[in-house]
């Protein structure tokens, strides 16, 4: 009984997104979809994976992280510089974006775990001051980082691009603050969208496992975990590796959105990890269509509000404040209730809510 | 051979010497009782038989194994399992997944057949949800399998605690205060209880208790702790009537 319900709970929330991409590409197709909204489609399947995968931290596992953009920043670089070489060598842009995605996992799993193993064995907000230091000292790396391809091979330095010495043939891949200008657009909205349902693929089916189910064991109690037998650190660490590999993922995405490619405080600083921590705090805390629903209209909300000129930013703060006010008050629950797509899951919501 | 063999046990925190000299041995089967005055160190000795601290000295043997000085989770692994004092529940997982995660090595797959279901994935659960059903069922809690643990009423989360160590699988369940903030009635159905799992899962139980009705009527032997030495030890009845032991409860 209680399985068939989740299953159905689950199937609301992938079928939300595949009917907004239904709705989208008739909306594209039929020529009604404004340009300025089309270009944001690729952006809202960024945010919305970042904002699921920061959840699986968060939310699952229980820990503060404030340098997901970090992850997002190792995710996108590796995968434009694993493009940008490959560009003449494998010419399919299917199969070399496919290789790229692994690519942008993996080298963000890697730091995850870098980050992870010293970090997850201390209680308390370790975890959200190391992240918040890792995101800004990825981006400012990033920054003065020059890497350069001749004949002879790859060529690092980190003070100029002449310095690289290369030679005629050569050509510079990742010119300091300049970044990686033209890398394959090859993420579109299609892609988008198959890798936000294999992110939710990932995150619900692992929430419903018995690691997942051990997670959130160490997120409720830790030391009860602990006598039951269950290896915290392992859990911890294999969490938020996950978190950050899908991280990785949404990273690869957005460089192949675009064609000048760099890490300024806007995409991948700070601001950005506090933006998607703010996806997640409005979805509500460990509710993943929630974290969708909030990243998917937080992203379309500042252009929207582009007639208001001057007052944008005023306005957008303005509904941010009252969205969480609606979102945290009985009454707000109740509404939320009523239109909910779930009626059926209406008594074990009622519990949690309770809670 | 006892089952629990703990010789010479002492802790000590900076200058305090919080348990000096703990001595028990419990053989298999046994239902025993750990009593003494608030402070006496009853729950450190609880918090060293599983590893949360390590003793300063003395030596813990589980069926002839050494297991001083492991990991809290090596212990459980090795056969030792714990309720606590103030109720340590996941209260954000339903009451059935509580007892799943109880479950969790001894039901293994890994956690890529969990993402992407494959056929030992679904082979386990089944399995896990059978046993966790079996034993809610034992505990009365079958009903309630689908509430969040923290939704409970105080009772039943006792028991869910009781049945969530059980799951583990294990040779010894230590009990922390299981009658804490129990009316009479809740006492007397959790003595039954008690009863229940030590027949049924052939279970060894050493228990640390205050409700002197429920220690003197499930427990054979005692030990009787007093500022972190062992005041005197044998038979309830004996034990119970000791004039020291009335002494260090009742004062002169």
């Amino acid at each position: 009984m209680k399985k068939l319900k989740l299953n159905k709970d689950y199937l609301i929330t992938y079928g939300m997104v595949i009917g907004f991409y239904i709705l989208m590409s008739i909306l594209k197709g039929t020529g009604n979809l404004s340009s300025l909204f089309s270009g944001l489609l690729v952006p809202i399947c960024v945010y919305t994976i970042l904002a699921v995968s920061l959840n699986l931290t968060v939310g699952i596992l229980g820990e503060l992280s404030l340098g997901h953009a970090g992850f997002m920043c190792v995710g996108a670089f590796s995968s434009a510089f694993f493009s940008m070489c490959m560009k003449d060598i494998i010419t399919n842009s299917f199969v070399r974006f496919f290789i790229a995605l692994i690519i942008s996992a993996l080298v963000a799993a890697l730091f995850g775990i870098i980050i992870g193993i010293p970090v997850l064995r201390l209680r308390g907000d370790y975890l959200a001051i190391v992240t918040l230091a890792f995101g800004e000292i990825i981006k400012n790396i990033v920054n003065i980082l020059y890497v350069g391809k001749d004949s002879d091979g790859l060529h690092i330095s980190i003070k100029d691009s002449i310095s690289l010495g290369l030679k005629e043939d050569g050509k510079v891949i990742i010119n300091g603050a300049q970044g990686i200008t033209g890398t394959p657009h090859d993420s579109n909205f299609t892609v988008g969208i198959v890798l936000l349902l294999i992110t939710l693929f990932v995150v619900l089916n692992f929430m419903n496992s018995r690691s997942g189910r051990a997670v959130m064991a160490i997120r409720d109690n830790r030391i009860a975990a602990e006598s039951i037998g269950i290896n915290i650190s392992k859990y911890k660490l294999m969490a938020f590796s996950i978190s950050a590999a899908l991280a990785g993922v949404a990273g690869a995405l957005y460089a192949h959105n675009l064609s000048t490619l760099n890490a300024l405080p806007k995409n991948f600083g700070y601001n950005m990890s506090i933006m998607i921590l703010v996806y997640v705090v409005l979805g509500g805390i460990g509710n993943i269509r929630g974290s969708i629903l909030a990243a998917a209209i937080l992203t379309v909300l500042p252009e929207l509000l582009r007639g208001f000129a001057d007052y944008r930013m005023l306005i957008y703060s303005v509904v941010l404040i009252a969205l969480m006010l609606f979102n945290a008050s009985p009454k707000g629950m109740e509404i939320k209730e009523k239109i909910s797509p779930s009626r059926l899951l209406a008594a074990k919501k009622q519990t949690k809510e309770v809670q | 051979m006892a089952m629990l063999d703990v010789t010479n046990l002492g802790i000590s925190f900076g200058g305090l010497r919080a348990v000096d000299a703990f001595e028990v041995h419990i053989e298999k089967g046994e239902l025993y009782g750990l009593i003494g005055p608030n402070g006496a160190g009853k729950t450190t000795v609880f918090n060293m038989l599983t590893g949360v601290y390590k003793p300063t000295d003395g030596v813990i043997k589980l069926d002839d194994k050494n297991i001083t000085g492991m990991k809290t989770t090596q212990i459980n692994q090795a056969g030792i399992a714990r309720t606590f004092q103030n109720i340590r529940l996941f209260s954000q997982l339903t009451v059935l997944d509580n007892v799943k995660a109880g479950l969790h090595n001894g039901y293994e797959y890994s956690t890529v057949a969990g993402i992407f279901r494959l056929p030992s994935y679904r082979k386990m659960e089944k399995a896990m949800d059978e046993k966790a059903l079996e034993l809610l069922e034992v505990f009365d809690l079958d009903k309630e399998a689908s509430l969040l643990a923290g939704n409970l009423p105080y009772g039943k989360q006792r028991k869910l605690e009781i049945a969530r160590a059980l799951a583990t699988n294990p040779k010894l369940l230590l009990l922390d205060e299981p009658a804490a903030g129990m009316n009479p009635n809740e006492t007397k159905e959790l003595m039954d209880t008690i009863q229940l799992i030590r027949e049924k899962f052939d279970m060894t139980i050493l228990l640390i208790e205050h409700d002197m009705k429920l220690v003197s009527g499930i427990c054979e032997r005692l030990t009787v702790l007093n500022f972190g030495q062992v005041l005197a030890q044998g038979k309830t009845s004996d034990v119970l009537n000791d004039p020291e032991v009335i002494k260090a409860y009742l004062g002169e």
